[in-house]
């Protein structure tokens, strides 16, 4: 799944570098085109268990109302703010790499790990208090579908957390600049999407029952 | 071009975006805990797609993109309605 941005962003160098498209314009949009695709992947991907979720949401009710005053609503919420408190230093991040400020960038891409290493740090005190309350994701199917919903969208901050690290290690050796970013754009473009995905797991799982 | 699209997405709209995203949380919050019924869920999925469509044209800048980008965003939310639509036009009235 996720392993493919990296590749979109070899694809997107390569073609900066001369082999693929001969207008560094052309490649970005080719670059960007590819990681919109993966997305869409993405979106189908949890798409499959939003269906599982409202399918079993009309037919259990009170299951689902009883099962969502369990979660923790402010760890929820400090979580979302995290999260998009993490959007805007990646965006400032690309705002500082187009303005060609690599130091800038990477104080930005570590700002941005701490804060999904923070997220997760939250998810895991959450999942811990769960299972000290003999709750597991066997317990029901609100909380089936809360630890896959939420353990798939973790996977995905990691890799996120994994690709953002490899951006900034890449961008110390110097390899973007003002004229050339496409990676750290795409990069982005996949840790809003991460973002934009919790926008929905967050109301769905702990605000409405 | 260039420098228009950063005019446009500078540090200053990110950041108005961001404050718009905390303020749209902190109501669906607060509203999660006066008890309306059916209006809860229509008043929390309307305001997560209006932070999905804040964090979708701005911070990844689909504002900006050409009809091709758009096209290849917005098919699999036309996929995803497809199959809800779908599986509820079966499990609905079985």
């Amino acid at each position: 799944m996720s392993y493919r941005s990296p590749d979109t962003e070899t694809a997107g160098m390569e073609a900066a570098a001369g082999h693929g498209h001969a207008d560094p314009a052309q490649a970005r949009e080719a670059a960007t085109l590819g990681l919109w695709t993966f997305l869409a992947t993405e979106v189908l991907l949890f798409g499959g268990l939003f269906t599982a979720y409202v399918v079993y949401r009309i037919r259990y009710p009170r299951m689902f109302h009883e099962g969502h005053l369990k979660l923790d609503r402010v760890l929820g919420s400090v979580n979302t703010l995290i999260l998009i408190c993490s959007s805007l230093t990646v965006a400032l991040g690309i705002v500082a790499i187009r303005r060609g400020k690599v130091r800038h960038l990477r104080r930005y891409l570590v700002l941005t790990i701490l804060l999904a290493a923070g997220f997760l740090g939250i998810k895991v005190v959450e999942y811990s208090d769960k299972f000290a309350h003999g709750i597991h994701p066997g317990t029901d199917i609100f909380f089936s579908l809360y630890f896959m919903l939420t353990g798939l969208h973790g996977l995905h901050v990691i890799a996120g957390m994994v690709v953002l690290g490899a951006v900034a290690v890449l961008a110390g050796r110097g390899m973007f600049s003002e004229g050339y970013h496409t990676p750290v754009e795409l990069s982005g473009l996949y840790w809003h999407f991460v973002d934009l995905v919790w926008i929905y797991l967050f109301p769905l799982l702990y605000l409405v029952g | 071009m260039e420098t228009i699209r950063n005019g446009l997405s500078g540090t200053r709209v990110y950041v108005a975006v961001w404050a718009a995203l905390v303020l749209l949380t902190g109501i669906t919050v607060l509203v999660s805990y006066v008890y309306l019924g059916m209006i809860n869920v229509a008043v929390a999925l309307i305001i997560a797609s209006v932070k999905a469509s804040l964090v979708a044209l701005f911070f990844m800048h689909l504002k900006h993109e050409s009809r091709l980008v758009w096209g290849f965003a917005l098919t699999p939310i036309l996929f995803l309605v497809i199959i809800i639509a779908g599986t509820l036009s079966d499990t609905l009235f079985r």
